[in-house]
């Protein structure tokens, strides 16, 4: 079984074309398997979260009714990426499993927004966020492990809560960022094998090889992230998450969920005269990193 | 590469009798099985090594599948009549002869001798890369290597370019969109009958086929409906020597005037896009119009509306334009004044 494809070039060499189409399907079935898998768990097997101690009653009582958590730029620039996403992706591999339709021109629309959105994303996240709140610190890699032990049933405190992000979430982002990246990148440079309004086609512009290479990468990136958009659009709808799926649709959470599940020391907000609804983005922690 | 001429792969073959057999046939290997007809095609990709499929299904024992016939108020040709059958037959000359003016231009007598209707229309295109065995997007790769600065394109597409600039080659394919010709296809779902143009798909469609034909489909026949029998016709075939040559670009029209002006036409050019294109804009444009010249250049304009001409072929732009003037305004009103 190849799990890429390969040809001759004119120059007799052997390079790489493109990914075998059936890893599709590896992706639908794993990204399936892995939603299967973890609501049986949920469901049948998953004891109740325990967490070290909460929040001081002074610092509780300044907590607001409505946490504001994605401004509405973040939520906006959310909602497009996940729109030129999901175009990407059925325009993608839709011809590829037999719905035939013209999918270039839409395919490198898409990808131009996601392209522009991800760019605009990178640059508001490092210069207006909280840059470091989607990256996993030492609390994080330290909880994990306590969490890891008493899964396995060993001794271990328990965790403390999240702080914006919990660290799944964290890494998620991580894996997203390395797939986005690697097939905006190699993206970029296909549109110039194709006919776009941004420059000439130059199909030589990087040796066969390359290209190929740029083929594989861009194909396996795109059919992780089949497997990828399919977990997150799981954990989106999940009835214990609907409150972090909600606040990316309104832009903040409710209290009860936040003292719940987030530490209000790594995960500050602002005081009840804060305009709940406010779509103002202020101070650390207020990130949105999708 | 091709390097290695005249010594076919080797591949079961099969010479099924009747149409269920190769149906079944068909269905039993799928994409591993390849359809002959008269092999004109088909024998240029197996002798230079190209396609090695692992079954070969000739059609040419099933009688079905031969022979012209009335059927209602038109004709049902087989798939596997011979072009010479199609330019000889007195009811496609007397009624049809759109069909008998395509197929007297195709290839030689003694292609046409072999050459079958269903293997003209269904035959895959000529690029030289693509038959050199260059992995083209076509071939299945990621590159078109005649849309390029570099790239010998002259032959190649001037319009619906999606990434593979490839053109149809088929001549009887225009004149069959020009009489509103049927298409019937026997699938593993059962009969199917799609309209002449709906048959051919261009690369934004799938980049690897010129029609919709998948793996265990089977084209049978032919229907020509009565709509366009004895009509004015013209046909008209550019190519680089007079015989034996495929198209640079022809074109084919049915018209039916009412008194000096066009009451209805049909028009298709082949060799300007990887499917015979159907100008509906022209036949729209000069419904009700004087037979004339400048109707004539009008429509002209207006077919080659949206071209991209590539490095070498520029000149289809004006071709195209001078052949649907001279298909609508007639050969002695072609003089182009514009």
């Amino acid at each position: 079984m190849d799990f890429l494809e390969w040809a001759t070039s004119p120059w007799g060499q052997s390079v790489p074309i493109h990914i075998a189409w059936f890893l599709i399907w590896v992706a639908v079935i794993a990204g399936l398997l892995f939603l299967i898998v973890h609501a049986i768990y949920v469901m049948y097997f998953a004891k109740a979260r325990e967490f070290a101690g909460d929040a001081s009653p002074q610092v509780v009582a300044q907590i607001p009714k409505r946490i504001p958590r994605h401004s509405l730029v973040a939520r906006l620039f959310h909602w497009i990426m996940a729109a030129s996403m999901f175009t990407l992706l059925f325009t993608a591999f839709l011809p590829k499993v037999g719905v035939q339709f013209p999918w270039v021109t839409y395919h490198w629309i898409a990808g131009t927004v996601l392209t522009v959105s991800i760019v605009f994303h990178i640059i508001h996240a490092s210069c207006w966020l909280d840059f470091w709140s989607i990256w996993p610190d030492r609390i994080d890699l330290d909880d994990a492990w306590k969490r890891v032990r008493r899964f396995l049933g060993m001794p271990a405190p328990p965790p403390q809560k999240f702080a914006k992000y919990p660290l799944e979430n964290k890494l998620f982002h991580g894996v997203i960022i390395l797939c986005g990246l690697s097939v905006i990148l190699t993206g970029v440079f296909m549109m110039s094998r194709v006919r776009t309004i941004f420059f000439p086609r130059n199909p030589y512009l990087f040796s066969d090889m390359t290209w190929g290479l740029m083929y594989v990468l861009h194909g396996l990136a795109g059919v992780g992230l089949i497997a990828l958009v399919m977990m997150h659009v799981y954990f989106g709808l999940r009835p214990e998450k609907r409150a972090i799926t909600k606040a990316m649709i309104f832009g903040w959470m409710d209290r009860g969920f936040y003292l719940e599940e987030h530490d209000p020391e790594r995960w500050k907000v602002g005081t009840p005269s804060s305009s709940p609804t406010s779509n103002r983005v202020e101070g650390r922690g207020l990130t949105d990193a999708g | 590469m091709a390097v290695i001429r005249d010594v076919m792969p080797a591949f079961e073959l099969y010479q099924p009798t009747s149409l269920p057999e190769a149906q079944k046939l068909l269905e039993q290997h799928g994409p591993d099985a390849w359809v002959l007809a008269g092999g004109l095609d088909s024998f240029d990709w197996l002798k230079d090594r190209i396609k090695k499929p692992k079954a070969v299904v000739d059609l040419s024992g099933i009688e079905e599948l031969r022979g012209i016939r009335t059927r209602g108020d038109g004709i049902e040709i087989g798939a596997m009549t011979t072009l010479t059958e199609v330019m000889n037959d007195s009811i496609v000359k007397q009624k049809y002869g759109l069909l008998v003016q395509a197929a007297e231009l195709v290839a030689s007598p003694q292609i046409r001798n072999q050459g079958t209707l269903g293997g003209n229309v269904s035959q895959d295109t000529r690029c030289w890369y693509y038959r050199g065995g260059w992995p083209c997007y076509r071939a299945g790769g990621n590159i078109c290597y005649a849309d390029t600065p570099e790239g010998r394109n002259r032959e190649h597409a001037i319009l619906h370019a999606d990434r593979c600039v490839a053109v149809n080659p088929s001549d009887t394919a225009p004149a069959l969109i020009a009489l509103d010709a049927k298409f019937v296809l026997r699938t593993p779902k059962g009969e199917r009958v799609v309209d002449a143009e709906d048959y051919f798909i261009g690369p934004e469609i799938d980049i690897t086929r010129l029609h919709i034909l998948q793996p265990g489909d089977l084209l049978t026949a032919i229907r020509i409906p009565s709509t366009w029998a004895g009509a004015q016709f013209y046909f008209e075939k550019v190519r680089d020597r007079n015989v034996w040559d495929f198209p640079l670009l022809n074109v084919a029209s049915a018209m039916v005037l009412s008194g000096s002006m066009i009451g209805r036409m049909r028009i298709a050019v082949n060799g300007a896009a990887a499917r015979p294109l159907r100008l509906k804009a022209v036949e729209d444009a000069v419904r009700g119009q004087p037979r004339n010249t400048a109707t004539g250049e009008m429509a002209g304009k207006l077919s080659v509306q949206g071209a991209v001409p590539l490095q070498f072929n520029a000149y289809k732009i004006p071709l195209m334009r001078n052949l649907v003037k001279r298909a609508i305004s007639g050969v002695e009103e072609a003089t182009w004044t514009s």
